[in-house]
């Protein structure tokens, strides 16, 4: 009684005697996982083709001198220009306990304009940045040979470089090895220790790869730029909101440089998690939007099914009366059509399932030959739990879709049912 | 093995209110082969089915097989059906979907016996009689009259106490009538306690015992029937 073939036999034997019209029913409940799927899946590639242009540390604040003071303040006239100094990450790491990373960030050249790197007879354009020592996530870089700057690097104010992929073609032939090798920068002589692809997408991904990374400390000093940093990077600690962070290293600037409070354009600062929170909520938003469409197109099949599931009692009347007067219980009546009709959603949705599973897969394909280029865009997927979520929702739907017709045949009157005409 | 006591039927309320069995008083004996006649309206239906535990009466005793039956709980009146009765019907009342044996086997799914077991039984009922070879038509590709032998086979196939057959040849021609009229017998013939309802005189005349209703009431027993009662009882 366990497995009960012949109730499956029973239900098939039924449900082929309208095949049609089984069919048509089914096919409500098939679209509505369908969308359910569909809609989900493009929602997931939007919300990561999106998140990966946030790149790895999505609570990341930049700090630089914004322009001069507007405001005369602490007995000194307006029309400074503030410097940002070494001394202001140190300070900040000391008095703001919710800061995990402090640093002060530098480059070669003016923003969009590449220093010329020279190798051998080979050379061209490239930006070259300062870092930190195991700061490659800040980049969203993966190092793809070597290793990234380390703390002897910085310790020792070694001439190391780790170069994206950009730069290994142009300066480099394919066959050769990189790692070792010695590149010119404005001059001075550095030693190429890893090579690294860039996790970003699109343009950005591109721009990242043509640059040349080196200790902060060592561009500082080989390039005279000891006197000021270009900007202080800050992540605060897990759990703390980027924007209250920022607030507290401008205010802990202003006090420290003597600008006024109100005089707020002199430290320009940009924090990556207010933009993300707010794409977040968009792609939540987008979520939620499709589960409601998914789940009334759902509710709708369910309610052809349960249709269905009437006209067809009504039909059987006969049988079931029959049943009953040969000894079938209202229960074992009312398991019988419930299981019909949560074996035609189930199936129906199940197969819907596959479908939707399939043509996001499809898309993927699609996505990945045209290029992981288009930015906004990457692997429509739908989890195991929403996928499981939907299967519950589907049996449950075909459930309460059977609830009224299977009430309708427990009430059967085997001596009316079986009247003869 | 069946005693009604003053059973008493109504149907509706109020001033709507129809009294359909009015009294009813009757025995049926372990082995009885009995007739019900009756012109429509006269309450044999109702009879029948208060006797097969479709429905239930609102006055007096009924004993079936020892067991008092008052306000039974649709689960427990589906119970005592699928072990007590087997049911014949005029239109055979097959299963379209399903073959003569599974049909046969039907009962035994409710009492939930294993499906082996089952169509063995099945196969030997569909062997008394007569179409152990036919266990796998459907119904469709079977005659009148091998239908409602499956449908004999379907109600013997539990061992029930009493067999009710309500008009079992109405469907039938005069030759598959005596056709299954002989099954009947030779049924009987084993010890079986069987009631058939049937307006047809002949019919009437090859059971041992005749109970005419008329309006709601057993008609007093003629002397014909007198002589079988006695015939029975000896």
């Amino acid at each position: 009684m366990l497995i009960d073939l012949e109730k499956w036999q029973e239900i098939g034997a039924t449900l082929k005697q309208h095949k049609l019209r089984t069919i048509l029913t089914a096919f409500g409940v098939f679209w509505g996982i369908f969308m359910l799927v569909i809609l989900l899946g493009v929602g997931q590639g939007l919300k990561n083709g999106t998140n990966a242009n946030f790149g790895d540390v999505t609570n990341v604040i930049f700090i630089w001198s914004g322009g001069r003071t507007q405001i005369a303040h602490g007995g000194l006239a307006q029309g400074r220009w503030i410097t940002l100094r070494s001394e202001d990450v140190e300070r900040i790491k000391e008095r703001i306990p919710e800061v995990a990373f402090a640093g002060g960030f530098n480059r070669l050249g003016g923003w969009g304009s590449g220093q010329y790197i020279v190798r051998g007879d080979k050379g061209g354009p490239f930006s070259v940045r300062g870092s930190h020592p195991g700061m490659a996530h800040l980049h969203s870089l993966e190092i793809s040979s070597g290793r990234f700057i380390n703390q002897l690097d910085w310790d020792e104010r070694r001439k190391i470089a780790v170069v994206g992929r950009g730069v290994q073609h142009v300066l480099f032939e394919p066959w050769e090895d990189p790692i070792g090798q010695s590149i010119n920068i404005s001059g001075v002589n550095f030693t190429v220790v890893g090579t690294f692809n860039s996790r970003a997408t699109g343009d950005n991904a591109a721009d990242e790869e043509e640059s040349i990374y080196i200790p902060n400390r060592t561009l500082r000093h080989t390039f005279n730029q000891t006197g000021w940093i270009g900007n202080i990077t800050v992540i605060p600690q897990p759990g703390v909101h980027a924007a209250v962070v920022e607030e507290k290293v401008k205010n802990l600037l202003h006090e420290h440089h003597r600008v006024h409070p109100d005089d707020r354009g002199v430290f320009a600062g940009w924090n990556m998690q207010n933009a993300y929170d707010r794409v977040q909520g968009l792609f939540t938003g987008i979520a939620a939007f499709s589960w409601v469409v998914a789940v009334g197109t759902i509710m709708a099949g369910a309610i052809g099914v349960g249709n269905i599931m009437l006209i067809v009692v009504k039909e059987r009347t006969r049988e079931i009366g029959l049943r009953k007067a040969l000894g079938s219980t209202p229960a074992a009546i009312v398991t019988m059509i419930v299981q019909e009709s949560i074996v035609i959603t189930t199936v129906a949705g199940y197969t819907g399932l596959v479908a939707g599973v399939l043509v996001l897969e499809g898309l993927n394909a699609l996505v990945v030959s045209a290029g992981a280029g288009s930015g906004v865009f990457a692997r429509p997927e739908v989890d195991f739990a929403t996928s499981m979520t939907a299967v519950a929702v589907l049996v449950f739907a075909g459930f309460l879709a059977a609830l009224l017709p299977a009430t309708k045949a427990a009430r059967v009157n085997p001596i009316v049912a079986l009247q003869d005409e | 093995m069946i005693r009604l006591h003053n059973i008493h039927k109504y149907y509706g309320s109020g001033e709507q209110s129809l009294h359909v069995l009015k009294g009813i008083d009757l025995h049926i004996a372990e082995g009885e082969l009995v007739s019900i006649m009756g012109s429509s309206g006269s309450g044999k239906s109702t009879l029948l089915n208060i006797l097969g535990l479709l429905d239930v009466h609102d006055e007096g005793d009924y004993t079936l097989a020892g067991t008092p039956i008052v306000r039974l709980r649709e689960k427990h009146a589906a119970r005592l059906r699928n072990q007590f009765i087997g049911f014949v019907f005029q239109s055979f009342n097959l299963l379209p979907f399903k073959n003569a044996l599974e049909n046969v086997a039907l009962p035994l799914y409710y009492q939930g016996v294993g499906r082996r077991a089952r169509n063995e039984a099945a196969k030997a009922y569909l062997d008394m009689v007569g179409l152990a070879e036919r266990a796998n038509h459907m119904p469709n590709e079977l005659s009148g009259g091998q239908k409602q032998r499956v449908a004999i086979a379907r109600a013997l196939v539990t061992q029930p106490k009493v067999i009710l057959a309500d008009e079992p040849t109405g469907a039938l021609d005069s030759t598959t009538t005596d056709e299954v009229m002989e099954i009947i017998k030779e049924v009987h013939g084993r010890g079986n306690t069987i009631v058939i309802v049937t307006h047809e005189s002949e019919i009437a005349e090859q059971t041992q015992r005749c109970i005419t209703l008329k309006d709601g009431l057993i008609v007093p027993p003629t002397q014909h029937s007198a002589e079988a009662i006695s015939r029975a009882a000896g």
